[in-house]
């Protein structure tokens, strides 16, 4: 059964007439060639193409990887499938409902984690948490007492539980935004970037609990990252994106056996990704600390 | 659980979460009290000082200041309410995109009425609590006589005139989803142009022709009527009624408008991206 269908969706930014051209694109474009599918528009306005007919689907209980590099589209992707951005073409089913005609039933179903954490930072994470359960529902008696239970066993002290957000490490924010996302009980997990930036610790913490998700609860996990090996040991099959385009989708083992072993050595995934586009999946200036 | 029970404590989750906001900032909330406080008082002053600065030499005692301080009063009490009525909610997404949180709260399964519910609530109660202290603090300063006002008429027009205040706050909301950066701005532009026309603190009749007209749009302009005429002159409640029905009226149109505009804004800013800045 699928979990989520996505058929030939297509979305783009920056159309003629409308006041567009973010910082966001110049600060793309300036960046250099970050592979994206830029045009010009008819009227001279650039025009980003960030999904370029897409389409996959992913069964219930899978852990679906997308990879790509920055700019690649993955997160417009995830913001398509979650309502909060709306396709200019194509279809998105969620758990058998379209996002765009019944956005609603999707939304009771999903939820997301973003690289940045997105709190209210003056809050603590028990009241930024007590906020989140009580929008999909939850009551707050046994919001709160799941809230401590959460973050408590992704590894969090007490008292942070009841100290403002902006006294914690990006690492702690990180699982308290996971912890936001497992409160609502999702049947699908949208996970975008969800260890970039965090220490190695932290990364095999939280990729300790999407497997945990999964296995307890069979939640459907569609999960984007940059880093090859998260991709390889977390998902069971992985979708290459670049330039909005899906250029390969297998298993970790078939995208490995599309090249042959380079001097000897057992391809990886970035052979793969160099093998398919001719470049680098992250570049030297962007590689983490 | 019903749909209902969903959508209501969702709703209640917006109370909660501005409670808390306000628990955080209390410093801050402190400033704000103060700094209106000290406003109005200094507004309400020009009428003990009028017979000094009328131009006419510091004898002249024409003027009645116990009900000029009064006047004044009414203006910045009934102004303050209403425009922080019109500020909490004209905060709905600015808050929001300011603290990064509001991608979060748009997929959430709640409906726009139930967010716009728990907004106004909130901004209604703690409107009235705010205004509240100014009001205890500036009667304790004038030591003003309500012997001769109606009171529960007073409220009552205000009431009535924190709907339509609602209306445009909702509609004012939207900006920031069309105008990212420069939306919140852009709310101060309303206000501002409100209290120009509606008569704060002069009756409308000495504004020149174009703005007098102006003045007939402003549900403000009838509740500030209304509440003087019920505070200074003791018009019975009943009588308010060409007051209150204006009022009435703009609301019963405006809060529904809001609303259409707002669901138009939060679809062309799904459609262009501009619910995040980056990420
Ligand atoms: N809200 C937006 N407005 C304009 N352009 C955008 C917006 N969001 C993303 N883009 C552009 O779309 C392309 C894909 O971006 P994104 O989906 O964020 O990629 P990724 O998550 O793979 O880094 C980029 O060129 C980006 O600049
Ligand atoms: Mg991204």
């Amino acid at each position: 059964m699928d979990a989520v269908i996505v058929n030939d969706l297509y979305k783009q930014f920056g159309k003629r007439g409308e006041t567009l051209v973010s910082r966001l694109w110049k600060r793309a474009s300036s960046n250099g060639k970050n592979g994206n599918g830029s045009a010009q528009g008819n009227g001279a306005r650039p025009v980003v193409i960030a999904v370029d007919h897409v389409s996959f689907s992913v069964q219930k209980g899978e852990i679906f990887g997308v990879l790509g590099p920055n700019g690649g589209g993955k997160s417009t992707l995830i913001r398509l499938i979650s309502t909060l951005m709306l396709p200019d073409a194509g279809h998105i089913t969620v758990l058998g409902y379209d996002v765009v005609r019944q956005p609603m039933k999707v939304q009771e179903r999903i939820n997301r984690v973003s690289v940045e954490a997105s709190f209210f930072k003056k809050l603590s994470p028990m009241e930024n948490l007590l906020y989140g359960a009580r929008l999909y529902g939850l009551n707050a008696g046994d919001a709160r007492r799941q809230v401590v239970e959460i973050l408590t066993r992704l590894g969090l002290e007490k008292r942070s539980i009841y100290s403002p957000m902006e006294e914690m490490s990006r690492g702690m924010q990180q699982k308290v935004a996971i912890a936001r996302a497992l409160l609502s009980r999702p049947e699908l997990l949208l996970l975008d970037e969800p260890t970039t930036g965090l220490d190695p610790r932290s990364k095999r913490e939280v990729q300790a609990v999407v497997r945990e998700m999964r296995e307890q609860y069979g939640t459907t996990i569609i999960l984007t990252t940059h880093d090859m090996n998260e991709a390889d040991t977390l998902c069971d099959r992985i979708a290459i994106m670049n330039s909005g385009k899906i250029i390969a989708l297998d298993t970790p083992a078939g995208l490995k056996a599309m090249v042959s072993p380079q001097d000897g050595r057992p391809p990886t995934l970035e052979d793969v990704f160099l093998e398919l586009t001719g470049e680098k999946l992250v570049k030297p200036e962007e590689e983490e600390p | 659980m019903t749909a209902l029970t969903l959508q209501l404590r969702a709703s209640f989750a917006f109370v909660e979460r501005n409670f808390n906001l306000i628990k955080r900032y209390w410093a801050w909330e402190m400033v704000w009290l103060i700094y209106s406080t000290a406003e109005s008082l200094s507004v309400s002053f020009i009428g003990l000082g009028m017979g000094a600065i009328s131009g006419n030499g510091a004898a002249a005692p024409q003027v009645n200041t116990g009900y000029l301080v009064l006047y004044l009063l009414i203006g910045t009490l009934v102004w303050r309410f209403l425009s922080m009525i019109f500020y909490w909610i004209t905060d709905l997404i600015n808050i929001e995109r300011w603290e990064g949180t509001i991608e979060y709260t748009l997929m959430a399964p709640v409906r726009r009425l139930t967010h716009m519910a728990g907004q106004t609530v909130f901004a209604v109660v703690y409107s009235l609590f705010f205004t509240g202290i100014i009001l205890t603090v500036t009667t304790l300063v004038f030591k003003i006589d309500l012997s001769r006002a109606n009171i529960p008429g007073g409220v009552a027009m205000i009431l009535s005139g924190s709907i339509s205040f609602i209306g445009i706050g909702i509609m004012a909301s939207s900006l920031p989803l069309l105008f990212p950066e420069r939306g919140a701005q852009m709310t101060n532009v309303f206000i501002a142009l409100l209290m120009l026309v509606s008569g704060v603190y002069y009756p409308v009749s000495v504004l020149p022709g174009f703005l007098r007209q102006l003045a007939v749009y402003s549900p403000a302009t009838y509740v500030l009527e209304g509440v003087r005429l019920a505070m200074l002159e003791n018009v019975p409640t009943h009588e308010l009624w060409g007051f209150m029905r204006p009022v009435l009226l703009i609301g019963v149109f405006l809060v529904p408008a809001g609303l259409w505009v707002f669901a138009q804004a939060e679809r062309y800013a799904k459609r262009t991206g501009k619910l995040h800045r980056n990420g």
